[in-house]
């Protein structure tokens, strides 16, 4: 039985520490809605996802209300549409259209699985499916879209990596009006997850049952109070804290994924414990890694704070929950983050740093923002380098750059709402064309031997 | 079912009696209370029994808020298993 401190802490940690479920996620498989016609297949993918997850928005509100936590947002994944759509490729903006609708008709504000597995080689019909990519993310409201292009067992495909340079620019250019809005919806992962419940990265894997329910929880605000109440702890205790707190956040997740997967008719999946920043001030990940002692994020010492922090919610949520999967780390999302804004803004926090801050914690490369003339293979080049951390330390890796049209350093990219604002951060101005046009497999790493 | 009631805010005269009420209209049977003053703030937990509840815990909660708001305080109820897993290992 708990006692009425218990209580209390709950009523605090959601009324004033923005604790909060960030996601509950419904993967289902549209590999059922083949058809000969890529209409028929929109068709059959339309209705496929309106009946699965025709409850998904109202069962999420009355957990919300039941239990007195914040839902915040209620999504869908899907099979990755490139094999849905294999025998028609260049159709594939028929089933994207299909989803979008989906998306709205069903009252969510994204839907993730516009999607190509290309982290060994390429067919031909995932090139053609890829390169419609920013034709749909500009013709599209709530569509998210992500490749894969690497992965520790099989290497990194730069031929894909080169190709997705070539297609985050035109995204940028077909998005223009939005300062590139349509980047902020493409993810390029190295080992990406089969049941990641967050977007824009989302999509819902072969390997998965359907539909199933994926939830992924959050509380950077808890975390932060947590280490505000322990100035004098040293770091073995502060990690005991970040433990304990995490423990409580996720078994709260568990309850809410456990009881939407029953009601919704689908399984429970896995829960998700990142540490998901929003723009609201006292939600930041950078502010955790402040109160931890830095007087800046990015600067010396950033690296070592967020493996730590990144490993003890790891710990305390793996204790709190049966299934756990997705992402499961620190989120590092420039543009979310209001701690993360100020420190690019005063020039602490560098582009070079933040990759080496993705060597310890998920995701990566998140919603920063860079000049609108980057060259598309620098772009992939920072591609690359997050696909080799991810690949060589056996993580999932990604990159969600916006080449922001007409912007350079020291102007800022305001998408609005969760994706917030990002100042564009300055990359290195020395070509990599060189390296990225040799093209070719980089093989996998020798310790990827295991069998 | 049951569910915990929470209210916080600055202490005043008649909040339980005001509280109570509106649980027995609801048909809401309290298992338990305690409650406490920290600072000059009121805190009072209720254990309820809603077995015999006229309207379902989602209803109720939004109830609770208002009436929250009408007398200034800070009103929740919530399924009490949030509790149970979020503080027993």
């Amino acid at each position: 039985m708990f006692s009425t401190q218990d209580v209390l802490e709950t009523v605090n940690m959601i009324d004033r520490e923005h604790l909060d479920i960030r996601t509950v996620t419904m993967g289902i498989s549209l590999l059922p809605c083949v058809r000969e016609s890529a209409q028929k297949t929109a068709d059959a993918v339309y209705d496929e996802v309106m009946k699965k997850a025709g409850n998904l928005v109202s069962v999420a509100e009355a957990l919300s209300r039941e239990y007195g936590i914040p839902i915040v947002n209620k999504r869908v994944s899907v099979t990755p549409v490139s094999l849905v759509t294999a025998a028609f490729p260049k159709a594939s903006g028929l089933i994207a259209k299909a989803l979008d609708k989906a998306a709205k008709d069903l009252g969510i504000d994204f839907l993730g699985g516009y999607t190509a597995l290309v982290h060994k080689g390429m067919t031909s019909y995932e090139r053609d499916f890829i390169n419609t990519i920013p034709e749909v993310l500009s013709s599209t409201e709530r569509l998210c879209s992500s490749v894969n292009v690497g992965s520790s067992k099989s290497g990194i495909n730069m031929d894909a990596v080169a190709l997705m340079g070539n297609i985050i620019k035109k995204c940028a250019e077909a998005t223009k009006e939005r300062c590139g809005f349509g980047c902020a919806k493409l993810v390029v992962f190295c080992n990406a997850v089969e049941d990641n419940p967050f977007m824009a990265g989302a999509f819902h894997g072969v390997g998965e049952a359907s539909p199933v329910i994926n939830v992924g929880v959050s509380g950077p605000g808890v975390v932060l109070h947590a280490i505000e109440a322990a100035p004098e702890s040293n770091l073995t205790e502060l990690s005991e804290t970040i433990k304990r707190t995490a423990f409580k956040i996720t078994r709260a997740g568990q309850l809410v994924a456990k009881e939407a997967a029953s009601r919704l008719g689908a399984e429970f999946g896995i829960v998700d414990l990142s540490l998901a920043p929003t723009p609201a001030r006292g939600d930041s990940v950078a502010e955790i890694l402040e109160m931890m002692g830095l007087e800046r994020v990015g600067t010396h010492g950033t690296t070592a704070c967020l493996a730590m922090l990144n490993d003890a919610v790891k710990k305390g949520g793996v204790m709190a929950s049966s299934k756990v999967g997705g992402l499961s780390g620190a989120f590092i999302p420039v543009s979310e983050d209001a701690g993360m804004i100020d420190s690019v803004k005063e020039g602490t926090l560098a582009l070079d740093k933040l990759e080496a801050m993705t060597a310890v914690c998920s995701v990566g490369i998140d919603m920063v923002a860079v000049p609108g003339d980057t060259p598309e293979d620098t772009i992939a080049a920072i591609i690359a380098d997050e696909a080799a951390i991810g690949m060589v330390n056996n993580k999932t890796t990604a990159v969600r750059v916006i080449p922001a049209p007409g912007k350079n350093v020291g102007d800022e990219v305001n998408f609005g709402g969760l994706l917030g604002k990002a100042p564009v951060m300055p990359v290195h101005p020395e070509s990599s064309s060189a390296f990225i046009r040799r093209g070719g497999l980089i093989p996998a790493p020798i310790h990827s031997n295991k069998n | 079912m049951r569910a915990v009631v929470t209210v916080v805010g600055k202490d005043k005269t008649g909040i339980i009696a005001r509280i109570s009420q509106f649980l027995s209209e609801k048909g809401a049977n309290i298992l338990d209370i305690s409650q406490t003053i920290m600072e000059e703030y009121f805190a009072m937990i209720m254990l309820v029994d809603l077995t015999e509840a006229k309207e379902p815990l989602s209803e109720l909660s939004e109830d609770c808020s208002k009436l929250g708001e009408k007398i200034g305080m800070s009103i929740h109820i919530q399924h009490e298993e949030i509790f149970n897993v979020m503080h027993d290992v």
